[in-house]
C-alpha cells in the first residue's frame, strides 16, 4: 500500500489550500472529497476576500469562476412596513486586485481543486472518509470503507460537522446555540436585469445584508448577492432560537421573499436551487483543540470563522488555516516529528496570523449578537424614527431631536440603548 | 409550477436540486424515541422539512436531505442515526 506524506480531508477552501502548499512543496498528498466534484456538498452567501488566495495563487480572479466583484454593499434595517438602509460603493472596489468576489461554490471549489492537481495532489472525489487510523495513541492515516490509507499526517478540513476531528478527541459536538442555519435559494435572472436593478455596470456586483423582521426577530440575518446570471437569496438564523421559536427557516425564507423590499428585486425570476448549510459563529468560545500528534484541523471543521455582524469571513479564513496547517506539516516533515508537541507550532502560526488575531479583536461580537433587541427592536426603530422625520401630515413640526426622543421613550429607553451601544463599541 | 400566491413549496424546491438517491437512508431514526418525544424539535430544525408528524407518529424521508447536520445536534434523544451519505450520493449542488 502506497504511504502517503500527508491526506487531507475535504475539498472545501480549507482543504484545498492546504493540500496546494503541500503538493507544491514537493509532498506526496492525497486529498478526499466526498462529494462527487469538490463543491457538490457545499454552499454559502457569496462574498470571498481575496488576499490569501492571492498570495497562493496570483491573479486568481484572471482565471477563477469568479461571478462579480463585490463594489456595493447595503446593510438595510428591515422593519415590518419598509426599512432603512446604508448603501455603500467604491470605485476602488471595481479594479484588480479588487476586494470581495461573488463566487458559487460548486463552481469555485471545483475549480480550486482543480488546482490541487494541477500542483501534483491526487484528489479523490467521490470518496467519504470514515474513520481514522490509529497507532501508538496518535493518528497514523485514515479509513474509507474498509480501504485503510497510512500518512504521516491527516489534514481534517472536513467542514462544520468535522465527525473525523471528534474522532481525534479534538472537538465535541458544536451546540446549536453556537450555530446558525444558511438556507438560500439561486434564483435566475436575465444579466441586464440583475445590472439594471441593482444599479451595476460590467462586472459589478451587490452584496447586501439585511437585519430585522427576516428573521422574526431571531438572531441572524438576510442576504442578497448578484451572481452574474442569477441572485443568491437567503437567510442565517441561530439554530437554537429558530427551533425554541417553533419556526422554521424554509417558512421564512418564503415570507422573505415576499417583503416588498425582495420581491421587487426577484421579480420574474426563477428558482433553479434550494441548499442549506451550518455556520459555526461563536468564534474563540467554541473553537476546539487544533492539534493531536498526527493531525491538525482546520476551517469551519475547527471553528475559524469570523462573523462581526457587518461581515461573514469564512472562506479565506478557512485558506489561511488550511495554509498555516500546511506549512506546520512541511516543517514536522523537515524535522521527521509528528508529535502533538511538533504540531503545536500550527496555534503558533495562526496566532501570527489574522486569523487568531481577529477573532480575539472581535471575540465578545458572539455574545453581543445574541441581543434579540438588534433584530426586534432597532431596525423598527431606525424606521419610525425616519418615517416621522419625512412625513408631513399638516401638523407644526417638532424639532428632529424631540421626534427622536418622543419615539424611543415610546419604544424603549434612553437607558438601555446606551447601555447597548456601551457593549457595541467592545465587541465589534 | 408555482403554487398559489408565488409561493414555492419545500418539495417543489426540493425537487430543482440534483440529488444521486442512495436506495440505503445514510439516516435512521428511532421511531419509539421520536413518537414519545414531546418536543420534536427536528421538525424545525430541518430545512428540507424531511421529518414531520402525522397521526401521532414521527415520519422521516432522507430523500430531500441537503446534510446540513441540523438535525444531529438539536435531537435531545439521542434517535438519530446520523452520517453522511456514501461518497458521491445524496444532494449534488450545481451552483451552491
Ligand atoms: C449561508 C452561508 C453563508 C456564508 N457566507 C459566507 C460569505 O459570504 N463569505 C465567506 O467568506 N464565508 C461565508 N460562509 C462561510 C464559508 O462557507 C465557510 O467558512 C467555508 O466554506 C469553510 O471552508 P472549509 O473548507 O473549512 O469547509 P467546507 O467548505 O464546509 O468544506 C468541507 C468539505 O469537506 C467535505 N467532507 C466532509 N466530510 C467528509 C468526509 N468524511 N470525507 C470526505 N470529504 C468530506 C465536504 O463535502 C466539503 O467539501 C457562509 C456559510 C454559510 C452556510
Amino acid at each position: 500500500m502506497e504511504r502517503f506524506d500527508a491526506i487531507v480531508v475535504g475539498g472545501g477552501p480549507a482543504g484545498c489550500a492546504s493540500a496546494y502548499v503541500m503538493a507544491k512543496a514537493g509532498l506526496n498528498v492525497l486529498l478526499f472529497e466526498r462529494g462527487k466534484f469538490a463543491g457538490a456538498k457545499n454552499m454559502w452567501g457569496g462574498a470571498f476576500f481575496g488576499p490569501q488566495l492571492n498570495e497562493l495563487i496570483p491573479e486568481f480572479w484572471k482565471e477563477a469562476p469568479v461571478e462579480r466583484f463585490v463594489t456595493r454593499h447595503v446593510l438595510s434595517f428591515m422593519a415590518e412596513n419598509g426599512s432603512t438602509s446604508l448603501d455603500f460603493k467604491s470605485t476602488r472596489f471595481c479594479a484588480a486586485p479588487y476586494n470581495g468576489f461573488i463566487l458559487l461554490r460548486a463552481k469555485f471549489d471545483g475549480w480550486m481543486a482543480q488546482k490541487v492537481e494541477q500542483a501534483g495532489a491526487i484528489v479523490a472525489a467521490g470518496m467519504r472518509v470514515d474513520d481514522l487510523l490509529f497507532q501508538e495513541g496518535r493518528v497514523s492515516g485514515v479509513k474509507v470503507g474498509d480501504e485503510e490509507f497510512p500518512s504521516d499526517i491527516v489534514i481534517l478540513a472536513d467542514g462544520v460537522n468535522s465527525l473525523l476531528a471528534k474522532k481525534a478527541g479534538l472537538r465535541s459536538d458544536f451546540l446549536p446555540e453556537d450555530m446558525k442555519q444558511g438556507v438560500k435559494e439561486v434564483i435566475e435572472l436575465p444579466r441586464e436585469t440583475i445590472e439594471q436593478r441593482f444599479n451595476l455596470v460590467n462586472d459589478e456586483g451587490a452584496a447586501i445584508e439585511f437585519v430585522g423582521t427576516c428573521t422574526r426577530g431571531l438572531p441572524g440575518g438576510g442576504f442578497l448577492y448578484t451572481n452574474k446570471n442569477s441572485l443568491s437569496l437567503g437567510l442565517v438564523i441561530e439554530l437554537g432560537s429558530l427551533v425554541k421559536s417553533k419556526l422554521k427557516a424554509s417558512d421564512l425564507l418564503e415570507e422573505f421573499k415576499h417583503h416588498p423590499d425582495i420581491s421587487r428585486l426577484i421579480e420574474g425570476g426563477r428558482t433553479v436551487e434550494y441548499s442549506a448549510h451550518l455556520i459555526p459563529c461563536s468564534g474563540l468560545a467554541m473553537m476546539p483543540k487544533l492539534a493531536t500528534g498526527g493531525a491538525l484541523v482546520t476551517g469551519d471543521a475547527a471553528a475559524l470563522l469570523l462573523g462581526t455582524g457587518l461581515i461573514l469571513e469564512g472562506a479565506n479564513f478557512a485558506i489561511a488555516s488550511g495554509m498555516a496547517a500546511a506549512q506546520t506539516a512541511l516543517e514536522a516533515k523537515e524535522k521527521n516529528d509528528f508529535s502533538a508537541g511538533s504540531l503545536s507550532r500550527y496555534e503558533q502560526l495562526l496566532k501570527e496570523s489574522f486569523v487568531l488575531q481577529d477573532l480575539n479583536t472581535f471575540r465578545g461580537a458572539p455574545a453581543f449578537l445574541k441581543n434579540r433587541r438588534i433584530y426586534e427592536l432597532y431596525p423598527e426603530l431606525a424606521f419610525e424614527i425616519f418615517e416621522a422625520i419625512f412625513q408631513s401630515d399638516g401638523m407644526p413640526r417638532k424639532g428632529t431631536l424631540q421626534v427622536v426622543k418622543e419615539i424611543i421613550k415610546r419604544r424603549t429607553s434612553m437607558i438601555s440603548i446606551v447601555s447597548d451601544l456601551w457593549k457595541a463599541r467592545k465587541a465589534i | 409550477m408555482e403554487s398559489e400566491e408565488g409561493h414555492l413549496k419545500i418539495e417543489e424546491k426540493l425537487a430543482l436540486n440534483k440529488y444521486d438517491q442512495d436506495s440505503e437512508a445514510h439516516i435512521t431514526v428511532s421511531k419509539e424515541i421520536c413518537t414519545a418525544c414531546d418536543q420534536k424539535p427536528c421538525i424545525y430544525a430541518c430545512p428540507a422539512e424531511c421529518f414531520a408528524f402525522r397521526e401521532e407518529h414521527l415520519s422521516f424521508a432522507h430523500e430531500g436531505c441537503l446534510e446540513c447536520g441540523s438535525c444531529r445536534i438539536i435531537c435531545p434523544k439521542g434517535a438519530i442515526q446520523w452520517a453522511y451519505p456514501r461518497g458521491g450520493f445524496g444532494i449534488c449542488y450545481q451552483y451552491g
